[in-house]
């Protein structure tokens, strides 16, 4: 798409609204504004984004108050009528939520907040946010949760697998998929997955702190470049 | 009326907590303890003098936002007063 409208909604308590917005504001010809969750609608615009942080505090459950913000549900018509809706670790337990998203992001299996660079496999490039890539790509990302174990019941996974909704998934440096290279005890080595038509789509690991030579890390520009495609 | 509220993680889900929790009791002698389970307790007053209303009513706050029913499982008691 050329010159993409994108809205990053602010919650509060969310901290990565404004690396989003920058990083999207590098996409040549895209118009960024943030959307308040206060406001009714996301109005005109081809791409949302629920950015990383601790909406509300994390209080109850990551994400559980944030669903019920009064924009999300423009974001789930937004969704419906296949606007792409991109969730960026507390976002896409936000999606997970909303059931815009199946499954659950649980406390991750070491009890720890982990903040470092892993590495996830690009498992599709059909969908908006991952055309730029090849299938098969490793990239390196940083993640930074203590949130992050991908769960859903045994048949929800079985039919993210058949249908080909895992689009990243924890690998090491060679792209090989082992359990060492799990750094949160995600099922199935999920890092983030999209629903069955693919324009939404949540990930754990930060494309947008990964997107300019300046932070020493390009790998997530793929992600967004996609958008342009 | 009050409305009393357990929320654990569903049976069969590694509850990361429970486990540390347990092998501190282990380490500390209470060797004979199995399966710890950490969850979230939730209180709230509820204007109503009609217990099985007062319950219907918790039961929806659960399945509404208290609980997430793909992780979760929730208990609710009504007990009288404030």
């Amino acid at each position: 798409m050329k010159n993409p409208k994108i809205g990053v909604v602010l919650f509060p308590g969310a901290n990565c609204e404004r690396d989003t917005i920058h990083a999207a504001s590098l996409l040549p010809g895209a118009a960024v504004r943030h959307i308040w969750h206060k406001d009714a609608s996301v109005g005109d615009i081809d791409v949302v984004f629920l950015p990383g942080g601790f909406s509300y505090g994390d209080a109850l459950r990551c994400g559980a108050i944030a669903r019920f913000s009064p924009v999300m549900g423009s974001v789930a018509e937004f969704a419906e009528k296949g606007g792409i809706v991109i969730g960026i670790c507390n976002g896409f337990q936000v999606l997970t939520e909303c059931h815009l998203l199946p499954g659950a992001l649980l406390m991750n299996e070491s009890r720890k907040f982990i903040c470092k660079n892993i590495h996830v496999r690009v498992e599709r490039n059909d969908i908006p946010a991952t055309r730029a890539l090849k299938k098969g790509d490793v990239l390196k990302l940083p993640i930074a949760h203590g949130e992050g174990r991908y769960y859903a019941s045994t048949e929800t996974i079985q039919s993210l697998e058949a249908n080909g909704q895992v689009v990243v998934r924890y690998c090491d440096e060679n792209g090989n998929i082992t359990p060492e290279a799990n750094p949160n005890g995600a099922l199935n080595n999920i890092a983030g997955i999209c629903n069955g038509r693919g324009n939404v789509f949540g990930l754990m690991p930060h494309p947008e702190r990964a997107s300019e030579p300046i932070l020493g890390n390009t790998d997530g520009w793929g992600i967004l470049k996609s958008l342009l495609t | 009326m009050k409305a009393k509220v357990t929320v654990t993680l569903r049976e069969g889900i590694l509850d990361t907590q429970g486990k540390a929790v347990e092998h501190a009791l282990h380490s500390i002698g209470f060797t004979g303890v199995k399966n710890v389970r950490i969850g979230k307790h939730i209180e709230m007053d509820i204007d109503s003098a009609d217990a099985a209303a007062v319950q219907r009513q918790a039961d929806d706050i659960c399945r509404k936002l208290l609980s997430n029913p793909v992780m979760e499982d929730f208990r609710v008691t009504v007990e009288e007063g404030k």
